[in-house]
C-alpha cells in the first residue's frame, strides 16, 4: 500500500500526467505538484505524485557515497 | 546512462554499503544500539537487503508502528464488512486490506460469500468506479499515513467538485509524530535513534520530527528506502549518538524537505480535521488520527450511513502490539510461525507485506 515509486514523466495532460510504473504506462495525478515537464522524474504514491526529484540532490548524496567507499578503499590498503 | 540507473541502482552498490557497514562499525560502542525504523517500507527493505545480520551486535533494529494495515482497529473491518453488508454498498479497497481479520471475519472472507469488494489502486480509481455506477454506494477504505492522506482528501475532493455524490470514504488516516512521540515518551520502549520514513516526510517535511528530537533528546534522521539509503541513514544516526546530540537530519534530500509538500499539506488541512484515535494493538493515542471535515460530512462514510468505527483494545495471544512498539521481535510472539502464517494470519503484523511479522518470516528473523 505505502509503496511510493520514482517514476519519469512520459507525457503531460490537463492535471495528470502519464508515467511507465513497472513496464505499464499509467496515469496519475499531478494534483499534488506544481507543473512538472516532461522527462523531470517524481515520486508516484497511490496515482498521485507527491514530490520531484532533485537530480543536484540526488547527485550530491551520490558523491558523498563515493567519498565514503573511496576512503574505505584507502584505508584496505 | 540511463537516468533510473541514477535513482535506484546507483543506490544499491555493494561496495559502497561495505564501506558503510565498516562506518557503522567504526562508530559503534560496547552495547548494541537500539535504533526503530517507523515506517513498513524501511521494515521490508531492512529485511529484503539482509541488513539486520549485517549490523549484529552492533545495531538492533526494531520495527515501529509504520504499517498501516496492521494499526488498522478490527473495528474497523467490522465497520468496513457492515457499509457493504447490511449497508449494501460496493466497496473499494487497497489490496493488503482484504486479508485484515476483524472481530470475527475479514473482508477476504466475506467476499466469498458474496460481499462486493474492487481492488483499487488510487483512491481516484474509486470516485472514477461511483461515477460509472450511479445506482449504487460506493465506499472506499481510506486507510493510511500522511502519504495517503493527501490521496485520499484528493478523491473526496474530486468527488465534491464533480458531484460524484454516490462516494464516501470510510476514513482510518494516522499521523507518524504523534506515534513517534507515544513511543518515546514509552519508558518500556527505549528508542536511541528513529530513522524516520521517506514519503511520510516528503508531505510532512523532515521539520515534523524536530518535537520528538528536542523533547526526548532522540536523534532522527529520515532516509530513503533504498539498501544505501538506509545504511547512511543508520551511520548518521550513530554519529549524532557518538556527538551526543539529538537533530533531524535528512539523508533523502533528493525528494524530502525541510517544509515538505505544501499544497498537499493545504489538501489534508481542508479534507481532514486533527483527532484521537486508536491504533490497535498500541491504544488510543491523542492527536494521531485525521477524521474528515465537517464540510465533507456527505463524503464520510461513517456519518452518511451512521456506521461508526468502534475500538476496542483486543485481548488475544496475538503480541502485535508489543511487536509494533519495538517491545519484542516477531519470533518472540508464541503464534509466529505456527498459529499466524502469511497464507493464514492470525494478527495484522503478518497480513501485509510491509508488517515486522510477514517480513521477518518471508526474509528470516535473524
Amino acid at each position: 500500500m505505502c509503496l511510493g515509486v520514482p517514476a519519469k514523466i512520459l507525457e503531460t495532460r490537463d492535471g495528470a500526467a502519464v508515467v511507465e510504473l513497472g513496464g505499464v504506462r499509467r496515469e496519475i495525478s499531478m494534483m499534488l505538484i506544481d507543473d512538472a515537464s516532461v522527462g523531470e522524474w517524481v515520486i508516484v504514491h497511490a496515482g498521485f505524485a507527491i514530490e520531484r526529484l532533485s537530480e543536484e540532490e540526488a547527485e550530491q548524496t551520490l558523491s558523498l557515497f563515493r567519498e565514503i567507499a573511496g576512503a574505505d578503499e584507502s584505508r584496505d590498503s | 546512462m540511463n537516468r533510473n540507473i541514477k535513482y535506484i541502482d546507483d543506490f544499491r552498490d555493494p561496495a559502497t554499503a561495505k564501506a558503510l557497514v565498516e562506518r557503522i562499525r567504526r562508530d559503534a560502542g560496547d552495547a548494541p544500539v537500539r535504533l526503530m525504523e517507523v515506517c513498513g517500507t524501511h521494515t521490508v527493505a531492512i529485511a529484503r537487503g539482509g541488513i539486520r545480520p549485517l549490523l549484529a551486535g552492533v545495531v538492533t533494529m526494531l520495527s515501529g508502528p509504520g504499517c498501516p494495515v496492521c494499526v488498522t482497529p478490527d473495528g474497523y473491518i467490522d465497520a468496513a464488512i457492515a457499509l457493504g453488508g447490511e449497508r449494501g454498498a460496493l466497496l473499494a479497497s487497497f489490496g493488503d486490506m482484504l486479508r485484515v481479520p476483524g472481530t470475527s471475519s475479514s473482508l477476504e472472507k466475506e467476499k466469498g460469500k458474496g460481499l462486493e469488494v474492487r481492488v483499487v489502486y488510487s483512491p481516484l480509481d474509486a470516485v472514477t468506479l461511483a461515477a460509472a455506477t450511479p445506482d449504487r454506494e460506493v465506499v472506499f477504505l481510506g486507510v493510511g499515513f500522511e502519504t495517503t492522506a493527501p490521496a485520499i482528501g484528493g478523491a473526496i475532493k474530486t468527488a465534491s467538485v464533480q458531484g460524484v455524490n454516490n462516494f464516501s470514504t470510510l476514513s482510518s488516516v494516522r499521523t507518524i509524530p504523534e506515534a513517534m512521540g507515544a513511543l518515546a515518551a514509552d519508558p518500556e520502549v527505549r528508542i536511541e535513534g528513529f530513522l524516520c520514513p521517506a514519503h511520510v516526510s516528503v508531505v510532512i517535511g523532515t521539520d515534523a520530527y524536530l518535537a520528538v528530537a528536542q523533547r526526548y533528546g532522540i536523534p532522527c534522521v529520515v532516509a530513503g528506502f533504498e539498501p544505501l539509503d538506509i545504511l547512511m541513514g543508520i551511520s548518521m544516526l550513530l554519529r549524532q549518538k557518538k556527538e551526543g546530540v539529538a537533530r533531524v537530519e535528512n539523508e533523502y534530500s533528493r525528494v524530502a524537505t525541510s517544509a515538505g509538500n505544501r499544497k498537499a499539506q493545504e489538501l489534508i488541512r481542508d479534507v481532514f480535521v486533527p483527532c484521537d484515535t486508536g491504533w490497535r494493538g498500541i491504544g488510543v493515542i491523542p492527536g494521531s488520527g485525521l477524521r474528515i471535515a465537517d464540510r465533507y460530512a456527505s463524503f464520510d462514510a461513517e456519518k452518511k450511513f451512521n456506521t461508526p468505527v468502534v475500538f476496542s483494545q483486543e485481548k488475544s495471544a496475538c503480541r502485535c502490539g508489543e511487536v509494533l512498539k519495538g517491545k519484542i521481535l516477531p519470533v518472540d510472539c508464541p503464534l509466529f510461525g505456527k498459529a499466524c502464517v502469511p497464507e493464514e494470519p492470525y494478527g495484522p503484523c503478518m497480513v501485509s507485506s510491509e508488517g515486522s511479522c510477514a517480513a521477518s518470516y518471508k526474509y528470516g528473523a535473524s
